[in-house]
């Protein structure tokens, strides 16, 4: 099972011929990822990777029968990567790229919520199914087949967490990297409730950080939802300032309810496992599972 | 990026939007001249001199060791030369700007638009920003003019008009218009309100702005509506395509560290504490922060060194966070998804070398690939830097330096 990407996944890669897109597409190969071709606009009928390159998503997916899509164009161009890979009725469509503008994630979010599309990131580390399918820029060597999902807005955060959870012992079904952008594809609550509905996740890493209300949303609704599965939760920035930026085009405490204390304290209160120190997220996950 | 009062009403009058007319000084003598200049416009008196830097509170905030306001309302050039002198090359200290204050390098000096006339100047509020959780434009007004408007929501939240845009199809005459009577204006006044907020929110647009904050806006006495104040960031984004908005930068307001970090592309926020960090990822970064706090310690900034993390990059990050002369010791935090640690490793030990002797405590701490080659080298090197593999390692050993130095 497993969630959004898996090994019957049919991958192309956005971008498949420059250096990231070439870089990591190779990575993405040698885990296994299913791999079908990639897209850049003028180099159609090209051979890349081995794989086809195809001059649009539409062609990539009539031809290849591509029905994941990860985009490593640059800024400027992501928001219409996105737009054409939900146009050619690309499923799940994880955008890598960090920077582009909040006006197109506007747009692009106007754009996909009448279609059936599912939009990870943009600026995000990707998706990773332990030991079957990685789509994106993840180390897959710290991840290994088992079934604690894993939520998170950070990259290298997420990888603390996953090595965490790997030297406890403790295996992962799928890790959602959702972005850092104050607009995002798929949202803490959204990627929560795929992984609180899949069969094959026990329990969850949620990892957050401050700026926006994503996390208390999720919070709230795992209460609501009964707290099914146990939850461990962490937010960066604790000792951020108020309105400064903190990496993340979204990371910035606006007011009162963004903060990592309040956040934090809404966790709590909906019975989530809330760490100070994310070096505990291992050891406090083997406690929540009663380990 | 932040912008200043005086080039955010530029961008605001290019778009049609009344604006209370002002000249920047950067001298007292400019400023006497820009206000003999703004007199003979308006037919008055009186001019306003603002202090412009990038914090609000300026009206309430004063210069320090005097008793100047950083708004002020002058009655004669001369008390024009006044303010002005005791305004710029000053500090000024507002509750925005921290004890430590900004200094003044320019003032506007604007036109009185509290004349006197058939009726009672009205002062009201407008801003434009995200509404993250639906992901569009919102405008909010309120009849509140001059108050923080966190204020208004907490206490009389129903007098806070707001108008979500659909990105669709955009701002709507009938949105425009609903704002506009919300705001209990009528006749004169409510037409004028109406092309306000259009043309303010077509100015929002088409900059790419990250937020409109107009506070506060101003019916006059002869019912014109005009901007007194224009609080403007623009999103960082999409600068690459308004260089001329990407030129509006004014470096002079920034942190000089910061300022050096970003000419070498790292990502660094100053702040006040102890320990310095550098580490790879925004959400590790502060993550790194909050256990540098958690040992006892208090960070003393944000820094990410991005995915590169080679000597190049470790030495610039170094370099900067020494200058910091708070700072007593630093952990860095390299979790080698991509990036190898043993690499990651030799780069510090250059980087080290490069610079000499560094007279604070180091502790490294690197994981992830090749991890134990890199710690490997960092305990060969016969450097005083202390290596650390786990997490929990690395705050212990922050905890150790915080309690031996005293911290």
């Amino acid at each position: 099972m497993s969630v959004l990407v898996n090994k019957d996944s049919k991958v192309i890669v956005q971008g498949f011929t420059g250096s990231e897109g070439s870089f990591h597409a190779q990575q993405m190969i040698e885990y296994g990822t299913n791999v079908v071709g990639g897209v850049t606009p003028g180099k159609g009928g090209q051979t890349h990777l081995d794989r086809p390159v195809f001059n649009t998503v539409q062609q990539a997916v009539d031809e290849a029968g591509a029905d994941v899509s990860i985009i490593f164009v640059p800024p400027a161009f992501a928001a219409d990567a996105i737009m054409e890979a939900a146009d050619a009725g690309i499923k799940v469509i994880i955008c890598i790229t960090e920077g582009i503008p909040t006006e197109d994630m506007v747009a692009v979010k106007n754009y996909i919520a009448d279609k059936e599309v599912r939009l990870i990131g943009p600026n995000c580390p990707g998706v990773m199914t332990a030991e079957e399918c990685k789509v994106g820029i993840m180390p897959g060597f710290i991840f290994k087949k088992g079934t604690v999902g894993i939520v998170s807005k950070s990259g290298t955060l997420t990888y603390e967490a996953v090595d965490q959870l790997t030297k406890a012992g403790l295996g992962q079904s799928t890790a959602i990297g959702i972005g850092g952008d104050p607009i995002i594809g798929t949202t803490t609550k959204e990627a929560v409730e795929l992984l609180m509905n899949d069969p094959e996740t026990e329990a969850i890493v949620m990892i957050g950080e401050i700026g926006g209300g994503m996390e208390a949303e999720a919070a709230r609704w795992i209460k609501a939802d009964g707290n099914r599965k146990p939850v461990v939760g962490f937010i960066a920035g604790q000792t951020a300032p108020k309105g400064r930026r903190m990496g993340h085009a979204g990371a910035i405490v606006g007011g009162a309810d963004d903060t990592a204390a309040a956040k934090m304290a809404i966790m709590r209160e909906c019975g989530i496992h809330v760490v100070e120190s994310p070096a505990l997220i291992g050891d406090t996950m083997l406690k929540a599972l009663g380990k | 990026m932040n912008i200043h009062e005086y080039q955010g009403k530029d961008i605001l009058k290019r778009y049609g939007v009344r604006i209370q007319e002002g000249i920047v000084a950067e001298s007292p003598e400019k400023a006497v001249e820009a206000a003999k200049q703004i007199m003979a416009q308006s037919g008055s008196k009186y001019v306003v001199v603002k202090s412009q830097i990038h914090a609000g509170g300026r009206g309430k905030g004063r210069i320090r060791g005097m008793e100047q306001r950083g708004v002020a309302v002058a009655k004669s050039v001369d008390e024009v030369r006044d303010i002005a002198k005791n305004l710029i090359g000053n500090v000024l200290v507002t509750h925005q700007t921290g004890p430590e204050g900004k200094k003044v390098n320019k003032v506007l000096v604007a036109q009185d638009v509290f004349y006197p006339g058939a009726s009672e100047p009205k002062e009201m509020y407008i801003s434009i920003l995200l509404d993250r959780s639906k992901a569009c434009n919102v405008i909010m007004a309120s009849t509140e003019g001059g108050m923080d408007i966190e204020e208004v929501a907490a206490s009389t939240p129903e007098k806070i008009v707001k108008e979500w845009i659909d990105p669709a199809v955009g701002l709507q005459p009938f949105q425009a218009r609903k704002i506009a009577f919300g705001l209990g204006l009528e006749g004169e006044a409510f037409k004028e309100m109406v092309k306000f907020v259009t043309a303010l929110y077509k100015a929002y647009v088409d900059t790419d702005a990250s937020m409109f904050e107009i506070n506060p806006v101003l019916k006059t006495s002869d019912n014109k509506i005009l901007a007194v104040d224009a609080k403007v960031n623009l999103d960082d984004n999409a600068l690459y395509r308004h260089p001329d908005l990407a030129n509006l930068r004014d470096i002079t307001e920034e942190d000089p560290l910061e300022v050096e970090a970003s000419a070498n592309d790292l990502n660094y926020v100053k702040l006040d504490g102890n320990v310095g960090c550098m580490v790879n990822g925004a959400g590790l970064a502060m993550a790194t922060m909050d256990i540098i706090k958690l040992s006892g310690g208090e960070p003393a900034n944000f820094l990410d060194v991005g995915g590169g993390a080679n000597a190049k990059t470790v030495e610039a990050g170094f370099r900067i966070i020494l200058k910091d002369p708070n700072v007593k010791a630093i952990l860095i935090n390299i979790f080698g998804g991509i990036v190898r640690c043993d690499r990651v490793a030799t780069g510090v030990v250059e980087a080290y070398k490069a610079i000499g002797d560094i007279p604070v405590p180091i502790i490294v701490r690197l994981q992830g690939t090749n991890a134990a080659e890199g710690a490997k080298i960092i305990d060969e090197s016969g450097l005083k830097v202390q290596s650390a593999v786990e997490l929990k390692e690395a705050a212990e050993k922050v905890r150790n330096v915080v309690q031996e130095m005293g911290l």
